[in-house]
């Protein structure tokens, strides 16, 4: 019984400032472990992280044709551009872009926007782009438009040959995703 | 609910005052919705109270039923929705009591608002009143919004899509916010289940903070239309009857309308698109949203431009969010010591205005954003911004308010000497106080 007495006559303040503060840390913890859970059962799960990436067989796809697949729930358009529409892209300065960045994710995040950084290097004829308004995200028309390229019946804007935001309220280029032709045919994308 | 007078409920009973003694709920009642004094001039515009608590028990009653015959998955949400309508029995008189109550809801809730800012109602001791207020605005929004999700057609999908893209405009961490809140990369199936799963607990976070919302009104008291606290026994009148049967009644006018639109016009305020199931690979020609987010709609597409460091998109999201932070704190920003815009020649100017400027930016969020309509959105915005930041704190410190009578009975009084129209209805027959 003396321990008892003891702990009653004298508070050791230290030691109730420590219990303090251990309880109160290991309270914090526990919470923010408790409440990670519930947070990261938000994020996209398995089967939607499984469609991340998609292969598509680009064979059939002629010069200037294009074919579009469904990836990570958006359209992602493959298109074999025509001579001309090359040409068309290769002639515009950076200065008349509204958006001089490249937006392509197989690039440095600063790549100027030039025709050929739209494109991965071997592959320029070919586009590979969300086909996704970069202003609402609503999904522009091909082959239409003052340049031949996307035009958006939501809010009219007008994208050129190689996808780059030329007019209207968009603020820039279509994204260009992460893809690789794994060989002649086949291009991953993702 | 400390502010309140002394208890007079007195159980008569012996089973009265057996739970009067262990859990006094009935006197409570009694306490908070018949004896409660309420001001003898209210007139109809301080119904909407009670309109809004019999609409967020409609939606909750409809809705509820609605989940039993809905099926939250993005392969049969919308075949169950049209299963709703041609199936189940009675199913397309739910789904449109619960859609166009949706739209009366908000009409409820606009009136209620403004009502609050005519007659200066958040102005102390009232401010929490007022927060509490635009709390369940707030939510009222969150639920809105996720309920038009629901029956998964081409506006809901491509609503999703804008409304959660706001949230990607968040520098660094804005798409991984995005995802979380969606649950992949675009707006898909687990979009849909969590939506369905908030859109039913939400509501009853509004009906709770309704509680609090009406505690807090029962402490301070209600306002009325001379801004004038109550000073005597004789400015007041008790809830039942007076202020039951008026609320009543007003409810019942409300109904009528209600019950038009849901019989004859029941479309009338949703959109032809959302008849179109959801299709992730095509978008309708034009996004709006429901009528009751137009103002804020506009406003997000006010600015077109950048503005140095922040980008158009940002700038957008910034100023629509903006334009509802505003409404908490108002009343540190209306500098008047007079509540009630009855005696206050220039606010009352300055009122209409504003409201003018709502409907405006209303019309023209329902446009397209092209020729004069974002000038306008943009013009809109700023007399927006410009009442409550500039008009509100510099009207109240150079404005000469008018005489104001010294109580309400003497208001009711000198308005009933004067002309014919009674102060209220129900405030008429207790003249003798």
């Amino acid at each position: 019984m003396s321990a008892h007495e003891a702990a009653n006559e004298a508070v050791d303040g230290n030691r109730r400032d420590f219990l303090y503060i251990a309880t109160g840390m290991v309270g914090v913890v526990g919470a923010a472990s408790v409440a990670w859970p519930f947070i990261d059962q938000m994020q996209p799960d398995a089967s939607t992280l499984a469609l991340a990436q998609v292969e598509v067989d680009v064979s059939s796809v002629q010069k200037g044709a294009s074919l579009t697949v469904k990836w990570r729930g958006k359209p992602v358009v493959i298109r074999y551009r025509s001579d001309k529409e090359v040409e068309e892209a290769k002639s515009v300065q950076l200065s008349e872009l509204k958006d001089p960045i490249a937006r392509n994710e197989n690039l440095p995040s600063d790549a100027p926007a030039t025709d050929a950084n739209r494109s991965v290097p071997k592959r320029e004829a070919w586009m590979v782009m969300v086909e996704v308004c970069t202003h609402l995200g609503c999904i522009p028309l091909g082959e239409q438009g003052e340049y031949g390229g996307w035009f958006c019946p939501c809010h009219g804007s007008q994208y050129d040959t190689a996808g780059r935001i030329r007019k209207g309220p968009a603020p820039e280029n279509m994204a260009i995703p992460k893809y690789e032709f794994t060989s002649e045919t086949v291009v991953r994308v993702g | 609910m400390s502010g309140m007078q002394h208890s007079t409920y007195t159980p008569k009973s012996g089973l009265g005052r057996w739970v009067d003694a262990r859990m006094p709920l009935p006197r409570l009642m009694y306490d908070s919705f018949v004896a409660y004094p309420v001001p003898r001039n209210l007139n109809y515009a301080y119904t909407f109270g009670g309109i809004l608590s019999l609409m967020l028990v409609l939606q909750i009653l409809t809705g509820v039923v609605l989940a039993m015959h809905y099926a939250a998955n993005s392969d049969l949400a919308f075949n169950s929705v049209e299963g709703i309508m041609r199936d189940v029995n009675q199913g397309w008189l739910l789904r449109y009591m619960h859609s166009t109550g949706a739209s009366f809801f908000f009409i409820a809730v606009y009136i209620h608002m403004f009502r609050g800012l005519y007659y200066g109602s958040y102005k102390a001791p009232r401010e929490l009143l007022w927060i509490l207020g635009c709390i369940i605005y707030l939510l009222m929004m969150a639920t809105a919004f996720m309920g038009y999700v629901l029956p998964w057609g081409q506006m809901s999908f491509w609503g999703a899509t804008v409304i959660t893209g706001f949230f990607s405009a968040i520098p660094l961490v804005g798409d991984w916010i995005q995802q979380l809140l969606i649950g992949g990369f675009a707006v898909g199936n687990p979009t849909l289940n969590r939506f369905f799963s908030l859109h039913y607990l939400l509501p009853f976070m509004i009906a709770g903070v309704v509680i609090l919302h009406i505690w807090a009104l029962h402490v301070a008291g209600q306002t009325n239309p001379t801004g004038i606290e109550v000073k005597s026994k004789t400015d007041t009148v008790p809830f039942s009857p007076h202020a039951t049967v008026k609320d009543g009644f007003a409810m019942i006018v409300f109904l009528f309308i209600f019950a038009y639109f849901i019989f004859y016009i029941p479309n009338f305020l949703g959109h032809a698109d959302n008849y179109v199931e959801a299709n992730p690979l095509k978008t309708p020609s034009e996004i709006v949203p429901e009528w009751y987010f137009l103002p804020f709609y506009a406003i997000l597409r006010a600015i077109t431009f950048n503005i140095g460091p922040i980008n158009s998109k940002l700038g957008g999201v910034l100023i629509m969010f903006g334009s509802i932070a505003l409404l908490f704190i108002v009343p540190w920003l209306d500098t008047s010591k007079v509540r009630s815009a009855v005696y206050r020649p220039w606010y009352k100017l300055f009122f209409w205005i504003f409201i003018a400027d709502v409907v405006m930016l209303g019309w023209v969020g329902g446009k397209p954003p092209e020729g004069i309509y974002p000038t306008l959105a943009l013009l809109g915005a700023v007399w927006y911004y410009a009442h409550f930041l500039i008009i509100l704190p510099v009207l109240g410190l150079i404005e000469t308010p008018r005489r104001m009578p010294n109580s309400i009975t003497e208001s009711v009084l000198e308005k009933n000497g004067g002309s014919a129209h009674p102060a209220g209805a129900a405030a008429a027959p207790q003249t003798k106080g």
